[in-house]
């Protein structure tokens, strides 16, 4: 196993509601290793990007990071002082978004954004700026860089923008970069190239990377290994191959069986859709235990009592589910 | 134009149908143009037959629909329902229409009044065409629920209290009503999670075969519109590229925009491989396009030809129709 960049520790992330508590984030635990494409999927509302968002220190307001450790090369990020925390965030971790053109500054031109970011983590003077600005669009394979560092946001299409945003991003060589659904806003065809983008620059640069989605078909093609999670708790991590030969979570399973394969779906056929009964259950009314089981096919009478223990199926899989813990599960038979 | 038109009437018949949107000078854009959303195109609907129309944001597919619907005027052309050209009807003649075409929309978020509870939403068809009222509107408002899986007791509740696919339903409740002949679908499960767009799909499946509708299924989701179409429309900017049967455009694709959209869609088993990418790709300047073929600045198998003149929609085979130089035996010799 590649030695871990990023180690994630019981992180609990929780929003206060009025006298309520929201775990957004329930006792998370993955790792990152050097170099690798980790992949973050679930469906909207289940945590991912909290999880990202506390990673970075970054949390909104009502919410807050009460509980476990992020242990990103060695230091407890949730024991540094912020002074330090702001070294690592930008220069060592950075993040692109959803959204590029939204998430860039509308009345400053691409060259200002990036110099910006160069200049924020290090002083050097404003002519190697801009050279190292123009690398980087290079890097981001930008068509007609020197041309685009005088134009705004507005006059770049969504995923040229997504570029600029890659570039700033890479201005400080991070070691990680979270990129949170960074193509779902973006065309099919533009999506095929970005993704390669990331793949290139993982290459190249030996960037690892947490790729959030909620879209397993990106997942299966770029990354590593997969973290599934399901309101605010992981409960399948596994390598790309075996998750996508045999999922074990009943979540993952279908969530995978409701993929529209371009391969298989036909009409006609008579062949439906498989669809997850039901919907994720909403956050002030979480079901107790498992909070996959009012939805789940394979539900255990246990399973609505206390959240599963980990299993560790393989050395590089885990799941958190009872039909997987034996003693459990052989309990359950005889009821 | 050569259409299958042999032996089934067509339920509806789009000839030429363009949409030219004016662009005003303003802040950002000093200069004045024309946008050309949808720019001349032709096709027939099948009576109980789903069309996929498909393309990437901004090709016209929304445009397309609603200006079938007349929700926005077209700039021309002729849309033909049941043997009548509806841009000649004017007040109660287009309101009747109305009834035996709707639409599901994409975001169920925005698309229901958050102040009317849904037994008004869905109610409010029966109200405006004067159908029925009082307890046998009540009576078809719980049967309607009942079709599209919905609990009885939603009637006294606010979208609000609904999860997005939920939601879809009730637009879907809607929009079936009056029990529309046609119905146009301009992405509806795109908002919404994968396990749930699912059983949004599965539910307009089995209402297709219950009710006999005729769909037109927009999305720029290649996996999604196959399992649903039984024909499929490509649009790249403003015109229909390529239109064939779903399996045939899914199997052999023949518009290298065909090709490069299903190549991009990625999938599952399949890794994606690192490079660099298409340093060309997209300028979409919609506003001064230049002349000849739209996709042949991306395109690999570019020609001469297709910088010259933009070629026609015309039919390879049975039911089967390209835009495209490379399958025009005249202009390829």
């Amino acid at each position: 196993m590649q030695e871990a960049l990023l180690k994630i520790q019981g992180l609990t992330t929780v929003f206060q509601v009025g006298d309520a508590f929201l775990k957004a984030v329930d006792g998370a635990g993955f790792s990152i290793g050097k170099g690798e494409i980790v992949g973050l999927v679930g469906e909207s509302g289940c945590g991912k990007s909290i999880t990202a968002l506390s990673i970075l220190g970054l949390v909104p307001s009502p919410g807050k990071i009460v509980g476990g450790e992020i242990v990103f090369d060695g230091q407890n990020l949730r024991q540094i002082s912020p002074r330090a925390f702001r070294k690592i965030r930008g220069r060592e971790i950075s993040m692109i978004f959803q959204e590029p053109t939204a998430s860039l500054n509308p009345v400053f031109t691409i060259e200002n954004q990036i110099v910006e970011a160069i200049r924020a983590h290090g002083k050097i003077s404003a002519r190697q700026a801009r050279e190292e600005t123009l690398g980087l669009l290079r890097l981001v394979r930008l068509p007609d860089a020197e041309k685009k560092l005088n134009q705004y946001p507005h006059q770049l299409s969504g995923g040229m923008n997504q570029r600029v945003m890659i570039a700033i991003a890479l201005a400080c060589k991070p070691q990680l970069l979270i990129a949170d659904e960074p193509t779902t806003a973006l065309d099919v065809t533009i999506q095929a190239e970005i993704l390669r983008l990331l793949l290139s620059l993982k290459a190249e640069l030996g960037l690892s990377i947490l790729l959030i989605t909620h879209d397993l078909s990106i997942i299966s093609g770029i990354a590593d290994r997969v973290i599934v999670m399901y309101t605010g708790k992981v409960v399948e991590d596994a390598d790309v191959a075996s998750l996508f030969s045999e999922p074990a979570h009943p979540y993952t399973r279908g969530l995978l069986g409701a993929i529209p394969a371009v391969q298989e779906g036909k009409k006609g056929t008579g062949k439906k859709l498989k669809a997850i009964p039901g919907s994720v259950p909403e956050w002030h009314n979480l079901p107790p235990g498992c909070p996959f089981h009012p939805r789940c096919a394979h539900a255990l009478p246990g399973c609505s009592t206390v959240f599963p223990q980990e299993k560790q199926l393989s050395p590089t899989r885990r799941v958190f589910c009872y039909l997987y813990l034996e003693e459990a599960g052989t309990r359950h038979e005889t009821d | 134009m050569k259409q299958t038109d042999n032996q089934t009437e067509a339920l509806l018949r789009v000839r030429g149908l363009k949409k030219y949107f004016q662009l005003s000078a303003g802040f950002t854009i000093k200069k004045k143009g024309i946008v050309r959303a949808v720019d001349g195109i032709s096709f027939d609907v099948m009576p109980g037959e789903t069309l996929g129309l498909v393309g990437e944001s901004g090709c016209g597919k929304t445009s397309t629909g609603r200006c079938i619907l007349r929700l926005i005027e077209p700039t021309a052309g002729s849309v033909v329902f049941r043997g009548v050209d509806i841009m000649t009807l004017k007040g109660k003649a287009l309101k009747d229409y109305r009834r035996h075409m709707q639409i599901v929309f994409q975001d169920p978020y925005s698309s229901l009044n958050p102040r009317m509870k849904v037994r008004s939403i869905i109610g409010e068809p029966f109200l405006v065409h004067k159908v029925c009222r009082g307890k046998e509107l009540l009576r078809e408002v719980y049967s309607l629920l009942e079709m599209v899986g919905l609990d009885r007791s939603s009637i006294g509740r606010y979208p609000h209290e609904f999860s997005g696919g939920q939601r879809q339903r009730i637009g879907i409740a809607r929009a079936l009503a009056l029990r529309p002949r046609f119905l146009v679908a301009d992405e509806p499960v795109s908002a919404l999670d994968v396990s749930v767009q699912a059983q949004i799909i599965n539910l307009l499946t089995t209402l297709q075969a219950k009710l006999g509708l005729t769909l037109l299924f927009i999305s720029h989701d290649l996996n999604i519109v196959r399992l649903i179409s039984d024909r499929i429309a490509v649009m790249y900017m403003g015109k229909i590229v390529e239109l064939a049967p779903s399996d045939a455009i899914y199997s052999e694709p023949k518009h290298p925009y065909t090709r490069l959209l299903l190549e991009s869609v990625p999938r599952v088993g399949e890794k994606i491989k690192p490079g660099s990418p298409d340093e060309q790709a997209v300028l979409r300047a919609f506003s001064d396009r230049p002349e000849g073929c739209a996709f042949a600045a991306r395109c690999p198998a570019v020609m001469d030809a297709c910088r010259a003149e933009e070629p026609d929609l015309q039919s390879l085979r049975e039911g089967w129709q390209v835009a495209c130089h490379l399958f025009n035996r005249k202009k390829r010799t």
